[in-house]
């Protein structure tokens, strides 16, 4: 009963590496997005602010196929890439990457906003009349004390890359080996006859995935509230 | 020589003031509210005058006519605030190294020595902000602003925020400051009796406009503000 077989070994493998990615690509730009709607005023922030939360509530499916028409070989950006650069994202695992980054961008950045909002700003001012220029004010005062929050919001991101399903298999389909995700796997096993044995299996191990990482966001954030208040 | 001729509009609230002081201790004495932390907000940097003029040793910081405002992290001007603003995520050593790190300045022990004993804080260097008390709070800001190497130090009623047996604990190393240190000070406060004790110069604010300047003098009769 819990032994892998190596389609479903590959699935895991393959899911935690899009994942992966596409957390570590979209962290510095996400802290750079919740540092912005945070602390700056422009023209069209509640524009840009609703854009980001869009796929939030856009049904994933449509999110996939609006890739698909950007990204796609034939895509705006997608044949650009493809020509220039000879980046290929339509069909690939990468393209996972990209569709699993954009779906988890709004639970990655909420919570790094709302931990960066949290950050007092008279510390930032105490910080400025001591020598430091405002990138730094960032980097020694704001970043360190909004810690908790990005590391939440890390691992919820993860945890939503994970288990993205819409968006993913309409953008680069559901490819053994190459787009197959955990997901999209037990997708396909419970419409295979003898597949639910198989199909129990990865959702017995997607939930333990999935537990182990709102542990662990739980676990980061009171080590560093403990470490920021100092007692 | 400190050098301020400033206006600005906060609301209903405006401030219009002026002075120059050559004192070691200048004290801007006035009842709350009558604007005494805009005006030293406005020379440290954080706040801009609408108009008007901001300089030290003939080095001009601000002036609205000739669009010149320096942001505060290059003033060099030490600032400690009546709340201490510690960084809670650095340790109490951490946080007097911060403006030497900030200003990229040679480590300097015997400059960290003499202020860690002049403000008795070596036993606590250790410790984290959240495991001081107010006076110790207090004492440790105080030495943060001291070790950034400011050319002019601002206190914003540094012993507001503390009882009064607090303040008697604090008052003494203040006056040591005043005379061991050789850093001209701005010490902002609305009780006359420790404006006595440490000014050298007054500057008396009332609803946001300078009203009398001179020595200690100016504060007879002022015991109470209003």
């Amino acid at each position: 009963m819990f032994e892998l077989s190596p389609t479903e070994w590959t699935a895991i493998q393959l899911s935690l590496r899009v994942a992966a990615v596409a957390t570590l690509v979209a962290t510095p730009l996400g802290i750079g997005v919740a540092w912005l709607l945070a602390r700056r005023d422009f023209w069209g922030k509640s524009v840009a602010d609703a854009l980001i939360h869009l796929p939030l509530v856009l049904p994933p499916v449509v999110t996939g196929y609006l890739l698909l028409l950007t990204f796609g070989r034939r895509g705006l950006v997608g044949a650009w890439l493809a020509d220039h650069l000879g980046i290929v994202f339509a069909f690939r695992w990468t393209g996972a990457a990209l569709a699993c980054g954009i779906m988890s961008f709004p639970l990655l950045v909420r919570p790094i906003r709302l931990s960066i909002e949290a950050v007092d700003q008279r510390l930032e001012q105490a910080a400025g009349t001591l020598g430091a220029a405002p990138w730094r004010v960032f980097t020694t005062v704001t970043l360190p004390l909004a810690l908790p929050g990005v590391l939440a919001g890390m691992v919820l991101g993860f945890a939503k890359a994970i288990g993205e399903f819409g968006a993913t298999i309409t953008f680069v389909s559901n490819i053994p080996g190459e787009t197959q995700t955990i997901s999209s796997a037990i997708y396909s096993l419970i419409q295979t006859p003898d597949g639910d044995t198989a199909a129990l299996r990865l959702v017995v191990i997607s939930t333990v995935i999935a537990l182990a990482a709102l542990i662990a966001s739980e676990w980061f954030a009171r080590r560093a509230t403990k470490r920021l208040h100092g007692n | 020589m400190l050098r301020v001729d400033v206006a600005k509009r906060l609301g209903e609230f405006s401030i219009e003031a002026s002075f120059v002081s050559e004192g070691r201790v200048t004290g801007l004495f006035g009842a709350s509210g009558a604007g005494k932390t805009s005006l030293i907000g406005m020379i440290a940097g954080l706040l801009r005058p609408d108009r008007g003029v901001v300089s030290i040793d003939g080095e001009v910081l601000d002036d609205t006519s000739m669009r010149v405002h320096v942001p505060p992290h290059r003033r060099r001007i030490g600032y400690v605030f009546q709340d201490a603003r510690l960084f809670p995520h650095l340790s109490v050593a951490q946080n007097l190294d911060y403006g030497r790190r900030m200003n990229r300045l040679a480590d300097d022990p015997a400059q960290r020595a003499r202020v860690t004993d002049l403000l008795d804080i070596g036993s606590l260097l250790d410790r984290r902000p959240g495991q001081l008390s107010g006076g110790e709070r207090q004492r440790v800001a105080l030495g943060r602003a001291l070790l950034s190497k400011p050319r002019l130090l601002l206190l914003d009623e540094p012993l507001g925020s503390l009882d009064e047996g607090r303040k008697t604990e604090i008052l003494p190393y203040l006056v040591r400051l005043r005379d061991e240190a050789s850093i001209p000070m701005v010490y902002v406060s609305h009780d006359a009796a420790e404006m006595r004790q440490l000014a050298t110069q007054i500057v008396l604010l009332r609803h946001g406009r300078v009203t009398a300047f001179g020595g200690v003098k100016v504060l007879s009769g002022t015991d109470s503000p209003a």
